[in-house]
């Protein structure tokens, strides 16, 4: 078979539509186009690939699948180590993690591995996603709290080792930020819900609208039963830059202005009760994920110009590279080496943003060269909405109210790498409340650590 | 889904629930609150918890139909459902040390205020309760809270009860007139009215704690709708409230931001009252 170095396109929405709705952005590909793409993997005995995916899926093997038509299978390979692919074949860094170490990336283009993965998954739910084998229940009891991707993966883990899963959940809906934060048009709600169902069928409980920390803590848990607990909680406090101004009617923490879209769909106000401000003119501080979903998020809200306002250069912007290029196609403003120092209002209400320009000197603790502010460059930008997308911490609340558990002075639990153990025994933790802001599939790959040691915690236990 | 136990009218526009939250009323504190969601496109609202009984996992809660989501509230009945209901939120009232205490609740201020105190009451702390309201009509829980308390007053915008004026008229009274002293002065209610309370109760040198009510989402801290500046400080009122210190809160800004979505939620009550009843069930 001929080697095809041309990566297979994925199909999209044109910007000039896409600019308008909330409908997802990215096709996906056909059965052909699956194959075709496949195809081009030349199945390496040490596959790189497989070392750059966090959670190792089995590349290879699952590709080779998809070249034989046969995708059920090819999404259950990815099943037997990824319990979300549908999900990761869509927002992973594949580029950073698996298709940056696979082979072709140096000829050309690598194996669209990530577009594959999206394929398998998105095939298989079409079909029906088969029951799972209903574990036999070995009579113990784990509680997980929070339900984003670390919490989901080690409930399934845990849920299929047998035992007696309980998610308790803060807000109304489940999925974390796959709920709240990532917006529909890069990730579709429905598919986080049938991955959830898929989670109910297996067994796990779901307990919405419970605050660990407020309306049960840690040790009511204990005493409720439970033998151990997970704490897969993210990370969700909003930072502001504490300059004068952030106060006024029209500044939102990105983490406010998605969780108005995504959850509660302000984007269809008035039709669902969240209302959000139409702006005309908006700015996004910030160069990461959140920053792009933000900014995208604001044009689709009918926007005239959305600005990212970024104080480094496009280089050591954190986004993933296809939003950043999805973003600019939709037409989204770039003022780079730019940084904000005041806004500026009127009768309570964003009016402008005064902003200094920067330039990069030498390189700081991250590695990355340092912004400097160029002397006497301020000007004002007139706009009346900014988004802060400066990071995000972990929540003290569950620190605050759980006794012997340890955490960085920056709020981060400290647990242990390979198996999330918390200085509290039969507590273990993992994801973005470990971490801090990092990704979906790290997440999941610390949920599933942390369910294996549970398991042997718990066996050790008998 | 959270079944409501009972329902009745307190004043024209002014409902108590009880509402089935074993999980919430196990840890309730007065001071604390909750937050709903009637309906599944329902937006989430705060409301403070008026009372709770642990034995029977019940919540008690008091509101004002001021617009959407509060009118389809309303239109539930008893035996019917709230989709969402979770908490306690925010942190407990503290009364450690106090010996005597004025309590000022202004419309639906006196729900919050009942808990308080009573569990002041339960301490031994002499508690005298200023209520206000428009008219007669318009004033809640006088017949639950006098028990808990030493002395009533009462203020009516129009006089048809009590005393012809506002709360801060009896506040002035009692302390510049008749020399009472008081540790502490909690107060509860429109913005307005904990504005010219702290206003004056500063003078006094009375120590105020106000219930500050921001526009929230989530009530945990994560989306930062809720901050409020207190003296040098910016705090999120789910979190670190919604108790403040009367002195440092900048009430003209916390008014401000309570009035950002006004177009918004004039047209979302406006799409309700033309779609004639409640689309939730
Ligand atoms: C806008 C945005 C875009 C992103 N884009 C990408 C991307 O493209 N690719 C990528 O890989 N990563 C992306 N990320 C990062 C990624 O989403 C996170 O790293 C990941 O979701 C972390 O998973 P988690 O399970 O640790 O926490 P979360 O997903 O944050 O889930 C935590 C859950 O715990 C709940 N919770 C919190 N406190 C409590 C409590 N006290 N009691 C009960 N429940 C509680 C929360 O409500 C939440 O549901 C993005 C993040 C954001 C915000
Ligand atoms: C901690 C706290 C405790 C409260 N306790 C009570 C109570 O016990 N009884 C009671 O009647 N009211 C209480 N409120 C106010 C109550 O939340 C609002 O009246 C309610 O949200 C109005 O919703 P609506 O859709 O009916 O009215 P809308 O027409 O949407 O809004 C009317 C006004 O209510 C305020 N408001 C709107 N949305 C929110 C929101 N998401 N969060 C907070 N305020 C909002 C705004 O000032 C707005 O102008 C409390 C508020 C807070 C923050
Ligand atoms: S889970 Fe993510 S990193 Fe791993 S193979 Fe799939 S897309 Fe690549
Ligand atoms: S490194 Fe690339 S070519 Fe090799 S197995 Fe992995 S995906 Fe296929
Ligand atoms: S309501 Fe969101 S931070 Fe307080
Ligand atoms: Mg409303």
């Amino acid at each position: 078979m001929p080697l095809k170095l041309e990566r297979t396109p994925m199909r999209e929405q044109d910007p000039v539509q896409r600019r308008r709705n909330f409908d997802e952005v990215a096709l996906g590909y056909s059965p052909d186009e699956a194959i075709r793409e496949a195809q081009r993997c030349i199945q390496c005995k040490h596959p790189f690939c497989v070392e750059g995916c966090p959670v190792h899926v089995q590349i290879p093997q699952f590709i080779k699948l998809i070249t034989e038509g046969r995708f059920e299978d090819a999404a259950q390979k990815i099943k037997e180590t990824n319990n979300l692919p549908a999900v990761c074949g869509r927002v992973c860094p594949q580029e950073e993690q698996c298709e940056a170490r696979c082979v072709l990336n140096r000829k050309g283009q690598s194996v669209a591995i990530g577009r594959l993965e999206r394929f398998a998954a998105d095939y298989q739910m079409k079909k029906g996603i088969p029951d799972p084998e209903r574990p036999i229940k070995i009579g113990k009891k784990v509680a997980v709290i929070g339900s984003g991707p670390a919490g989901l993966t080690a409930a399934a883990d845990l849920a299929k080792l047998g035992y007696d899963v309980t998610v308790f959940e803060s807000f109304h809906e489940l999925g974390g930020v796959l709920v709240y934060g990532i917006p529909e048009f890069r990730l579709p709600k429905a598919l986080v819900k049938q991955e959830i169902e898929f989670l109910k069928r297996l067994g796990v409980k779901f307990v919405t609208n419970v605050i660990v920390g407020n309306t049960l803590t840690i040790d009511d848990l204990f005493d409720d039963g439970y033998q151990a607990v997970f704490i897969g909680t993210g990370a969700g406090l909003p930072k502001f830059m504490d300059i004068p101004g952030e106060s006024l009617n029209g500044v939102y923490s990105a983490n406010e202005y998605l969780t108005r879209v995504n959850l509660m769909k302000a984007y269809l106000f008035p039709k669902a009760d969240t209302p959000i401000k139409k702006a005309h003119k908006v700015a996004v501080v910030g160069g990461g994920n959140v920053a792009m979903d933000a900014a995208r998020c604001a044009l689709r809200l009918d926007a005239d110009e959305v600005h990212i306002v970024y104080r480094r250069s496009e280089a050591e912007m954190p986004a993933r590279a296809e939003e950043v290029h999805h973003a600019k196609e939709e037409g989204i403003i770039f003022d780079l080496l730019t940084n904000p120092i005041r806004i500026i209002g009127e009768n309570g209400r964003v009016t402008g943003m005064e902003c200094i320009k920067m330039e990069l000197g030498e390189p700081d603790a991250s590695g990355r060269r340092r912004p400097v502010p160029v002397k006497g460059s301020e000007f004002i930008m007139e706009v009346d909405a900014v988004i802060m997308a400066l990071g995000t911490t972990p929540n003290p609340l569950i620190a605050a109210t759980t006794h012997g558990l340890e955490i960085q002075p920056w709020g981060g639990i400290i647990a242990d790498e390979a198996t999330g153990a918390t200085s509290r025994p039969g507590v273990y933790a993992g994801g973005d409340a470990v971490t801090g802001a990092a990704t979906v599939i790290l997440a999941m790959g610390a949920g599933k650590k942390a369910a294996a040691a549970i398991h042997e915690y718990l066996e050790g236990k008998k | 889904m959270y079944k409501i136990l009972q329902k009745e009218k307190l004043a024209p526009s002014v409902y108590i629930m009880k509402v089935e939250a074993p999980l919430v009323a196990r840890k309730a504190q007065p001071g604390q609150f909750i937050i709903l969601r009637v309906y599944d496109m329902g937006e989430r609202i705060p409301l403070t918890i008026a009372d709770y009984d642990r034995d029977k996992g019940t919540i008690t809660i008091v509101f004002q139909e001021v617009g959407k989501t509060t009118k389809l509230l309303a239109a539930l009945e008893e035996g019917q459902y709230i989709q969402d209901f979770a908490g306690p939120l925010g942190k407990p009232s503290e009364f450690d040390g106090l010996k005597t205490v004025l309590a000022i609740g202004g419309g639906v201020g006196a729900a919050p205020l009942y808990p308080q105190v009573r569990r002041m009451h339960e301490m031994g702390i002499d508690v005298d309760v200023i209520l206000g309201a428009k008219s007669k009509d318009y004033l809640i829980l006088t017949e639950e809270i006098k028990p808990f308390c030493r002395n009533m007053y009462i203020a009516t915008d129009d006089g048809s009860v009590g005393y012809h004026g506002f709360v801060s008229d009896v506040l002035k009274k009692l302390v510049e007139e008749d020399g009472q002293t008081y540790d502490r002065v909690i107060a509860i209610g429109p913005l307005i009215m904990m504005k010219v309370v702290s206003g004056m109760t500063k003078q006094y040198n009375i120590p105020t704690i106000v219930s500050m009510n921001p526009i929230m989402m989530d009530g945990t801290g994560m989306c930062g709708a809720c901050r409020v500046k207190v003296g040098d400080e910016v705090k999120h009122a789910c979190v670190d409230g919604p108790d403040f210190d009367g002195h440092l809160v900048d009430f003209d800004e916390a008014m401000r931001r309570q009035a950002f979505y006004r177009d918004e939620e004039g047209l979302a009550l406006h799409t309700l009252e033309e779609g004639g009843q409640c689309q939730c069930h």
